[in-house]
């Protein structure tokens, strides 16, 4: 039987962009308020599993050309790397660097290292829980 | 005075959670019992918000909307398990 869901499709095209666009800012809002690379990467997921819901597994394949186990294994080097980092200076394992930096648009802006060791939560949240996802509904 | 007023709204939302989920519990259909969820769902985002007004914190303010899409989402899921017995599909026949 084919199934015409419109209203499904045209609020999903407008709801994904909210999702994603909310996720970024809880992930960017991590060091100053409630969020982080944890919430941020399973709200990213969210965004995708009702990409996934509302179409199917290839189209969403197609429109997204990401494959998650890569993206998990940067996400674990951009962790590693960031906790090493301070070991080639002679430093102790995991000691983060920050400074004040004056960019043109936003002003003066805190930049931290830990926000390079959050990136890689998220990308390893974000691909382990597609990988997951994917590989159980996509079963016949 | 405002105490008082929002502690008023807040049992009023739990009676109505409780009754959302008197028809989880006893919903004849499985439509009634995610429709009961569904409700639950938007009472208790309410419930964040007052809490958090109670509280005098801005800091819940992203648990409501959190809430809101993983209830909408949730709610997706089930009606699509429902209507055509898988939730992700492999390929569309369109």
């Amino acid at each position: 039987m084919k199934m015409n869901n419109v209203i499904l499709k045209t609020t999903t095209q407008v709801v994904f962009f909210i999702i994603f666009l909310f996720s970024i800012h809880i992930f960017l809002a991590g060091h100053f308020a409630p969020g982080g690379g944890f919430v941020g990467g399973l709200l990213t997921a969210s965004a995708l599993v009702l990409l996934l819901l509302t179409y199917d597994l290839k189209t969403v394949k197609n429109l997204l050309p990401i494959n998650y186990m890569t993206l998990t294994a940067v996400g674990l080097l951009l962790a590693l790397g960031t906790a090493s980092l301070s070991a080639f200076f002679g430093e102790a394992f995991f000691m983060h660097y920050f400074d004040h930096f004056n960019i043109p648009l936003l002003g003066d802006t805190e930049l931290h290292t830990a926000m390079i060791f959050d990136l890689g939560v998220y990308f390893v949240v974000v691909g382990v829980t597609m990988i997951i996802i994917q590989s159980i509904g996509g079963d016949e | 005075m405002i105490d008082v007023i929002l502690k008023i709204a807040l049992t009023l939302f739990s009676l109505t959670i409780a009754i959302s989920f008197y028809r989880v519990a006893k919903g004849p259909s499985m439509p009634d019992r995610i429709v009961g969820l569904d409700t639950i769902g938007v009472n208790l985002l309410s419930m964040v918000a007052i809490i958090s007004i109670l509280f005098g914190t801005k800091a819940y303010l992203e648990v409501i909307l959190i809430l809101g899409i993983l209830s909408f989402i949730g709610t997706i899921a089930f009606s699509k398990f429902l209507e055509r017995g898988v939730i992700i599909e492999r390929k569309s026949n369109r």
